[in-house]
């Protein structure tokens, strides 16, 4: 036998800063210092909790991530360890379970999670977390994703022995804004009061009370408004911090999840959207560690409501002549129409003003569109404010980079000035509005300037002033209903996927785009593009940038494509706790 | 591998021809014909008929005091002894309604009302008899008993809409039922 293959499995894996660790039988190595209960994920090997969470500080408070542990027995003086056939110790397993969230692994330990003690525990807890338990399942919003309700039938005995009347505490009580707190379904696990301490810096939550009448409770006078409060709602196991915006709209079986990302600001927090039968009902967060970690602000989250609202546009909409009212039109004759009209005026004096909220792929046919026309009058709205220190970025717009790269500004926003300008005296004669409302405060136009045009086309998914004003209108559809990639501040490209269908007659933006090219004359590669995944492809070919981006490529977390510098508050701080 | 091999029955003649289930069936048939051409069928007595043949004189006479306690009729939503809805819209009718018929609206039961505790009600709860199977799932699902089986079978709707039963229309069907378990008491 040679010396390497002599070795023990002990000192291989310490050579690369690992331990051997037996779970359910099988052996695996696992890095020093990890807990067990990652240890146990990493393997597929499920260990049921509550109050442990990946983003928290350990509490160690439920108690239902017990395992059964063991070690090798401990050597008399002078004793040298013996080894199996396989190099490992003999395992001595203890009497007494451990958590597995507040231990980490080591040298020859064994775990098993499946064991007659194991499972016994397991019901153990749980019997004591239903003892107080009101089972208002039938009532409670988080019925259908309560963690209480899996392991119970999961670990559960099904049956209750506890013949007591139950404590009573608080229920139905409105802690905040957008949260309301039910003590009687609370299983005291503390998530929610370690995420407003060490997150949001607000320490407003904690437990007060004792034994029975143990409770989280917020602390008098205050509200739990702290604006990512909701994220208390994700994180609760059960259903006692739920969301007044979300209460009793619908079960959340009935939903269906798409992956996608938030537009709000350009940050691109990783969203689910969470729809059924063509109506969205709430965004949730998706974990992203390079992103938003698993949070999301309250104000992104609560955005949602434009998507299914009355103000959407359903149809083409046309104004034929000056001060006619607007009448419904039909896609191909609005196409026709608006090629025409631009047909008419002179290159020059035309000006499109797409919007940093567009996809990859719309401002690519923008561009495309621009290059037709000819026009060298491209910008888009800028919308910069201030960032909140957390996840809310200081550009507003979801794709300015985006837009820096497919339709090469330097300086998104600086040429819609001169636009402007253009516009008044007159030198600017029609205006593509694409997805902006050009009388809002970033964009800068008053309604006096649209008499100066002879052309005002608007594509948006929502009535505006704008739209009012124009000559044509043509409904795009909103982030829900689309697919599309877009690059947040820090240069990561991200898709956003589609929920719904287009509301009503809509259509998804980059179509309306490529017809206006096609009957505008154009016969780019990208006239035959049926998908934004086709076109996104042809980005691919096309910029230095994002070289050979295609879908697959960008998956669910999306890919870093540019070194722009900015950093993210948030993952900054999760990453250097200290610093 | 393990198989058994059995034996095949001896069938005789009498059996290979159906020879005796036949003539056990017209038996049978002789005996009803007879009886009815004497005037003493079964619908005599049982159906309220006339005697001549057993088929019930429908709609005249009805099936109603012959159901079964088991029988599914249209569902219903019922009110307790105590006069609350029972239905909390917990929607697990809605999920297990096999035809899709059930659409519920779920909604807050308001602050001031007697019944707040129970925080949700129904604000719409529809079911589309069109689209009923009449299987008894929701019955079976429902956590709350508040919505059953009637033994109610006359629906003649007379167009698309009137097929649609609305949360006002199922409480009137069902009415008050007596005996059921109130979870929402006094100690809840």
């Amino acid at each position: 036998m040679s010396e390497e293959t002599s070795k023990l499995p002990k000192d291989i894996a310490a050579a690369e800063g690992k331990v051997n660790v037996q779970i359910n039988g099988t052996w695996y190595q696992f890095p020093r210092g990890m807990r067990i209960i990652d240890a146990c994920k990493s393997v597929g090997v499920h260990v049921p909790t509550f109050c442990y969470h990946p983003k928290l500080a350990i509490a160690g408070s439920c108690r239902m991530c017990l395992v059964e542990q063991g070690m090798p027995p401990r050597l008399a003086p002078g004793q040298a360890p013996s080894y199996d056939a396989q190099g490992y110790q003999h395992i001595q397993w203890m009497p007494r379970p451990i958590i597995a969230c507040a231990n980490t692994v080591c040298e020859n330990m064994g775990i098993k999670t499946n064991s007659p003690l194991a499972e016994e525990v397991r019901a153990g807890v749980l019997e004591f977390l239903l003892a107080n338990h009101p089972l208002d399942c039938p009532i409670c919003d988080q019925a259908g994703e309560c963690k209480l309700q899996e392991f119970s039938n999961d670990y559960g005995k099904l049956k209750g022995r506890y013949t007591e009347s139950k404590t009573k505490k608080g229920k139905n009580l409105s802690v905040g804004p957008n949260i309301n707190l039910d003590q009687e379904r609370c299983v005291l696990c503390g998530r929610c009061i370690r995420f407003m301490r060490d997150i949001a810096k607000d320490p407003v939550l904690s437990f007060s009370q004792r034994g029975t009448h143990n409770a989280v409770t917020i602390y008098p006078g205050r509200e739990l408004d702290h604006p990512y409060s909701m994220n208390v709602v994700d994180l609760c196991p059960v259903g006692a911090l739920t969301s007044k915006d979300f209460r009793f709209k619908m079960r959340v079986w009935f939903l269906k999840e798409t992956k996608s990302i938030d537009v709000n600001c350009g940050t691109g927090t990783n969203i689910t959207i969470w729809s059924r039968e063509e109506q969205v009902y709430r965004l949730t967060p998706r974990q992203n560690d390079e992103v938003n970690s698993c949070w999301m602000p309250d104000e992104h989250r609560l955005n949602y409501r434009f998507i299914n609202s009355p103000q959407r546009i359903p149809q083409p909409v046309i104004r034929t002549d000056i001060n006619a009212p607007h009448r419904a039109s039909t896609w191909e004759p609005s196409f026709s129409a608006l090629a025409e009209a631009i047909k008419r005026v002179p290159a020059d004096q035309i000006a499109i003003i797409a919007s940093g909220r567009m996809t990859n792929e719309e401002l690519y046919m923008t561009r495309l569109l621009a290059e037709q026309i000819g026009t060298k009058h491209v910008d888009i709205v800028s919308r910069v404010k201030e960032s909140d220190g957390m996840l809310i970025s200081a550009d507003r717009n979801p794709n300015t980079t985006g837009a820096q790269v497919i339709l090469g500004l330097e300086n998104p926003g600086s040429q819609l000035e001169m636009i402007r300008d253009g516009v008044q005296r007159g030198k600017i004669k029609a205006i593509l509005c694409l997805g902006e409302d050009l009388t809002s405060p970033e964009a800068g136009f008053k309604a006096q300037d649209f008499e100066n045009l002879n052309y005002l086309f608007v594509m948006d998914h929502t009535a505006s002033d704008t739209a009012r004003a124009a000559d044509l209108v043509l409904p795009g559809v909103s982030f829900a209903e689309k697919f599309g990639t877009m690059i947040n501040v820090t240069g990561r490209i991200q898709r956003l996927n589609k929920a719904i269908e287009p509301i009503g007659y809509a259509k998804d933006d980059w179509t309306i785009l490529q017809s206006i090219t096609k009957a505008l004359g154009s016969n780019s590669p990208a006239m035959n593009a049926v998908s934004s995944m086709d076109i996104l492809s042809l980005i691919g070919q096309e910029y230095a940038a994002l070289e050979n981006i295609n879908w697959g490529r960008v998956g669910d977390c999306g890919l870093q494509v540019l070194e722009t510098g900015v950093t993210i508050p948030l993952i900054e701080q999760e990453k250097n706790p200290q610093g | 591998m393990a198989f058994k091999t059995i034996k095949r029955p001896k069938i005789s003649i009498g059996e290979r021809f159906y020879l005796k289930a036949l003539l056990g069936g017209l038996v049978i048939t002789m005996k009803h014909l007879v009886l009815s051409i004497i005037g003493k069928s079964r619908s005599k007595k049982e159906l309220g008929g006339s005697g001549i043949g057993v088929t019930m004189q429908y709609p005249e006479y009805r099936w109603d005091k012959h159901l079964p306690e088991y029988y599914r009729g249209y569902p219903v939503l019922v009110k307790g002894e105590d006069g609350r809805e029972r239905c909390v819209s917990c929607q697990l009718c809605e999920f297990i309604c096999p035809a899709r018929a059930i659409t519920i609206k779920p909604g807050e039961v308001p602050a001031d009302s007697q019944w707040n505790k129970v925080e949700k009600a129904p604000v719409e709860f529809e079911i589309d008899m069109l689209r009923c199977i009449y299987c008894g799932m929701c019955q079976e699902a429902c956590p709350e008993q508040a919505i059953f089986m009637s033994q109610g079978y006359l629906l003649t709707p007379t167009d698309k809409k009137a097929g649609v039963h609305n949360k006002a229309k199922l409480y009137e069907l069902g009415g008050t039922k007596q005996g059921l378990v109130n979870k929402w008491n006094a100690y809840k």
